[in-house]
């Protein structure tokens, strides 16, 4: 009887959570899909006709928009290595005793709603504000001049929502790495970039996979930092998605593009995790 | 998602002093990390400072005088407040549901070999590395299909899906670090397998779920995407801070985030001072 | 024929495991429940006269109500946010409002509470103005709106103007009060726009690049592209659509435009971000008097467009007498007056102007001025010649509805 309760034991447990999870997460994706099948509109309501066309149709509508979005996700990636990297590098080499406190100051931000951050951002580069506005009272900057509703605006509040995602993971592999094995490639006269090329970024990939992991797909699939600060110009699919939903009432569009939106990125994890030969992705992911 | 906390950090080992040269660089590393925290922490200083300005019309742009008369007017919107409420609200149940079940889940994957433990494995996977966009329409189409009118139930809904990954995440790598030894002493001196976990697992355990739990807690009260596609009209306070952006933002809005942003410092630095001590 | 292919019957003989049985079993029988799936949709048959009746006869005072409206729409008092018209109504019938601005834009709007009304429940609001358009005909032809029961209605019977007793957008006047009537034309910042704008092409001026505002509401962008082709989008075709779609998106392409404002556009124009706009006749006025700005509204040679935003009761308000009577309140002179003195909109009811008038007579100085330049202000009492540059959004019917969405949806949306 106890051998088949200690069976049963991890199938009792993972029960109430997995319930959850199957009901509210792997289940509506399945209704997603569904919706993403219908045709109709909102007076005569939508029926599910596999029409199959909705995603062509939603591809050749918005395929601006889903290209512009995974550009900007993946150069605010990019842009979040550059800078997390040699921080994370400080902090766990050179540090000492207040790395603590400069994870903590790191991590500040995040105790501010990111609606908030993000106002804030749109605020301290308003056209007249604080910034260029005495800039263009001394005619430093011409009169129309303007940072907000411009891509370098949008793809800038992205890296800077998603730094401190990028450089935790980062840090943490850089923390793990065994200075013994630095000193040994010392003692086999590698200079210091040679060391670091070879001994430290190696064994520091897995964190910037994770990194790179909780970074480029919310950024690719945000919508809040292009509405704010970007204009016309800079819609990204999340933007897209959200008007189709609820401006226009497209319900089948709007599945459409979430469904190619999940799978364009999970391609694209999966294809960087292959190229990086990382085996098991949650591993990497878990850190 | 990193499961080490800021003060779990371990005593490093430190190199030997690098060569003259490379102090220079380590200085201009230091002065790079700074001016980064610095970048960092802009938006967050422009914000509690116009958490003070005298602000005479509906928006709060132009610095007009010193004051701290929006402190003590609070709740001059009752809707923030209202939504404030909301949020604290359900971020609070949502770390403890999500603490529950997460810790459930982490458990059985972190100690336990089982049939279905590759599935729970990519299911969790899935739940965090999936766009915010996409959870959020997927949850709004099941609604729409159901007819399921949206509001405070099922933001909950959501916030707790989303949450229960992390927690499990983190439970799941403190168990695989867990000594079976412990447990197995606890059998031996006649505990039951309830009491041993009770006893003995829980307690070792509580630190990675209070971890989730806070985690849980900061995802939920920050969310607002997902939050947006399934709030019905019920209001949480990044969706009326989203809101007011139209008509022009109350100070009250800069003088709440910057309570809560000091509140969740006070809270974070007791947390670091009472694990040194606990340490010691 | 020996019989079927072995290899036919190896393949559907083979024995499966129970997991794989289970597993195909699953799916199909989501695929089924799918299959049933659907949206419903909410095609309504509208309300019989007996049945408001009834409706009506069991109504009873709750002592509140609830207003949903657009900002900028009401009379502000000394303290900022207490309004003097909804104050007197409390004083005198002792039904408290609480009153939010949270209405942007019609379809963002409806969007919202669409999903609300359909599933019967309450959308927070008894009260809720919004524009004769595309959503107020998709509102009635859903049957979420309560029709009004114009025998407890007094003052509206008697002091409603004659233009608003039957209007195109609602036949008989079954489901809409209007609250007020308003011009969309061209506002500007003089402070950076020095040569003064006189039409609608001046918002394709590449000399504002990246400084001009335009709607993000289809039937306003739609009816000024077609005004800046010269026609008259009361009568206009799907060509006429197509044709003006073009032009928008030129101007969109041209990376001129800042962004496709709702209601807020006030905030960008006063603080620089845009130089020159799309604009709301009554927004600016309030605006100036409000903040003491500087910003000019003008209706273009080309023609503006007219439009009356309307009181209407959601279907599931929780406080539809109440609401009936607060709405009634709005049709005496007075708090018709006093709403139109502050809001600088165009008021239904003509009475309104004879209250002004006393008003101006007994005030002096500043508040006289102001009151002067409503009074006379052809954006508040339009005449003859306003009206002959102003023209209405194109009616549509429903398959009309869906083909002008799609031609101008994707100009603001993508």
């Amino acid at each position: 009887m106890n051998r088949i309760r200690a069976r049963l034991t991890p199938y009792l447990l993972i029960l109430p959570g997995g319930l959850w999870l199957t009901i509210f997460f792997a289940i509506p994706m399945l209704y997603m899909l569904s919706v993403s099948l219908m045709t109709g509109n909102v007076i005569d309501g939508f029926r599910l006709t596999f029409h199959f066309p909705t995603y062509a149709q939603a591809l050749g509508l918005y395929h601006d928009q889903l290209i512009r979005s995974l550009v900007y996700g993946l150069i605010a990636t990019a842009l979040c290595i550059a800078i997390a990297y040699p921080m994370a590098y400080w902090i766990a080499f050179r540090g000492g005793s207040r790395k603590s406190t400069y994870l903590f100051l790191i991590l500040l931000p995040f105790f501010v709603s990111f609606v908030l951050r993000t106002i804030s951002w749109q605020f301290f580069l308003s056209d007249n504000g604080i910034v260029l506005g005495p800039l263009k009272s001394i005619h430093l900057l011409p009169e129309n001049f303007s940072v907000l509703a411009t891509a370098p605006a949008v793809i800038g509040g992205l890296t800077y929502n998603f730094l401190p995602f990028m450089v935790l993971p980062i840090y943490v592999a850089l923390e793990r790495v065994d200075h013994s094995l630095v000193e040994a490639s010392y003692d086999l006269y590698a200079g210091r970039i040679q060391a670091f090329l070879r001994v430290v970024l190696p064994l520091s990939l897995p964190g910037v996979f994770a990194g790179v992991l909780i970074t480029f797909v919310p950024a690719s699939s945000d919508y809040v930092n292009a509405s704010v600060l970007g204009g016309p110009e800079n819609t990204m699919i999340g933007n897209v998605i959200q008007n189709q939903y609820f401006v226009a009432s497209n319900y089948p569009v709007a599945a459409a593009l979430s469904f190619i939106l999940m799978a364009v990125l999970l391609l694209g994890i999966f294809a960087y995790a292959r190229a990086l030969g990382t085996e098991d992705v949650l591993e990497a992911a878990a850190g | 998602m990193s499961t080490l906390t800021v003060d779990d950090a371990p005593a490093s080992r430190t190199p030997d002093a690098p060569p003259r040269r490379a102090r220079r660089h380590g200085r201009l590393l230091t002065i790079y990390t700074w001016i980064v925290i610095i970048w960092l922490l802009l938006p967050i200083a422009v914000m509690i400072l116009f958490s003070f300005n005298n602000t005479h019309g509906r928006f709060n742009n132009t610095w007009q005088g010193f004051t701290f008369k929006w402190y003590g007017q609070l709740n001059a919107y009752p809707d923030l407040t209202g939504a404030l409420l909301n949020s604290l609200t359900i971020a609070v149940l949502t770390a403890i549901i999500a603490g529950a079940l997460g810790t459930l889940i982490g458990l059985a994957i972190g100690r336990y070999r089982f049939r279905g433990s590759g599935m729970t494995n990519l299911v969790t996977f899935a739940a965090i590395s999936a766009p915010e966009v996409v959870m959020g329409a997927s949850l709004l189409s099941m609604f729409l299909s159901l007819n399921i009118p949206r509001g405070y139930l099922t933001i909950l809904i959501a916030h707790v899906m989303f949450s229960v990954s992390f927690v499990t995440v983190t439970v799941r790598a403190r168990v695989m670090t867990l000594d079976p030894a412990l447990e197995e002493a606890a059998r031996d001196l006649g505990a039951s397998p309830l009491a041993t976990f009770r006893l003995v697992t829980l307690p070792i355990l509580f630190p990675a779920i209070l971890a989730g739990g806070l985690l849980s807690f900061a995802l939920s009260i920050d969310d607002y995407i997902i939050t947006s596609f399934n709030s019905g009209s019920t209001l949480t306070f990044p969706l009326w801070i989203w809101g007011s952006t139209r008509t022009g933002t109350p100070p009250q809005v800069n003088v709440l985030g910057t309570l809560i942003f000091v509140g969740g410092v006070v809270l974070a630095l007791a947390n670091a001072f009472m694990a040194r001590r606990r340490n010691r | 024929m020996n019989g079927p292919d072995p290899v036919w019957l190896r393949g559907l003989t083979r024995p499966r495991s129970r997991r794989a049985v289970l597993r195909t079993a699953g799916l199909s029988a989501a695929g089924l429940a799918l299959a049933a799936c659907g949206i419903p949709g909410q095609g309504h048959q509208a309300a019989s006269e007996a049945e408001m009746a009834r409706f009506w006869r069991k109504q009873k005072r709750h002592g509140h109500v609830r207003f949903a409206n657009w900002p900028l729409y009401i009379d502000v008092g000394a303290k900022k946010n207490d309004h003097p018209t909804l104050d007197a109504f409390t004083k005198e019938t002792g039904i408290t409002v609480s009153y939010d601005e949270v209405i942007q834009d019609d379809a963002d709007w409806f969007g919202k509470v669409r999903p609300q009304l359909a599933a019967g429940s309450d959308i927070g609001y008894d009260l809720q103005v919004i524009t004769n358009g595309i959503q107020m005909a998709q509102f009635i032809a859903l049957g979420f709106l309560v029709p009004l029961d114009h025998s407890r209605m007094p003052n509206y019977r008697r002091n409603i103007g004659s233009a608003y007793r039957d209007p195109a957008y609602d036949k008989g006047a079954r489901f809409t009060a209007p609250w007020a009537s308003g011009m969309t034309g061209i506002a500007y910042n003089p402070k950076y726009v020095t040569k003064p704008p006189t039409r609608i092409a001046d918002l394709w001026n590449p000399a504002y690049k990246g400084k001009i505002g335009m709607m993000s509401d289809v039937q306003e962008l739609g009816n000024f592209g077609m005004l800046l082709d010269g026609v008259a989008p009361e009568k206009s075709t799907e060509k006429d659509w197509r044709k003006a779609a073009d032009v928008l998106k030129k101007q969109r392409d041209s990376g001129i435009v800042r962004k496709y404002y709702g209601n807020d556009y006030i905030k960008p124009l006063t603080n620089g971000d845009i130089w020159i706009t799309m604009a709301w006749s009554g927004d600016i006025f309030q605006q100036n008097v409000s903040e003491g700005t500087d910003l000019r509204f003008l209706i273009p040679q080309e023609g503006g467009n007219l439009w009356t935003d309307n009181m209407t009761i959601p279907k599931t308000a929780q406080n539809p007498l109440d609401a009936l009577m607060l709405i009634d309140y709005y049709y005496r002179p007075l708090p018709a007056a006093r709403l139109a003195e502050y809001v600088n909109y165009v008021s239904p009811v003509p009475a309104a102007k004879a209250v002004i008038e006393q008003d101006i007579a007994k005030a002096s100085g500043a508040d006289k001025k102001t009151l002067q330049q409503v009074a006379g202000s052809p954006l508040v009492f339009p005449g003859d010649a306003e009206y002959a540059k102003l023209h209405n959004y194109r009616t549509l019917n429903k398959t009309e509805l869906t083909t002008y969405q799609s031609v101008f949806q994707p100009i603001v949306a993508g």
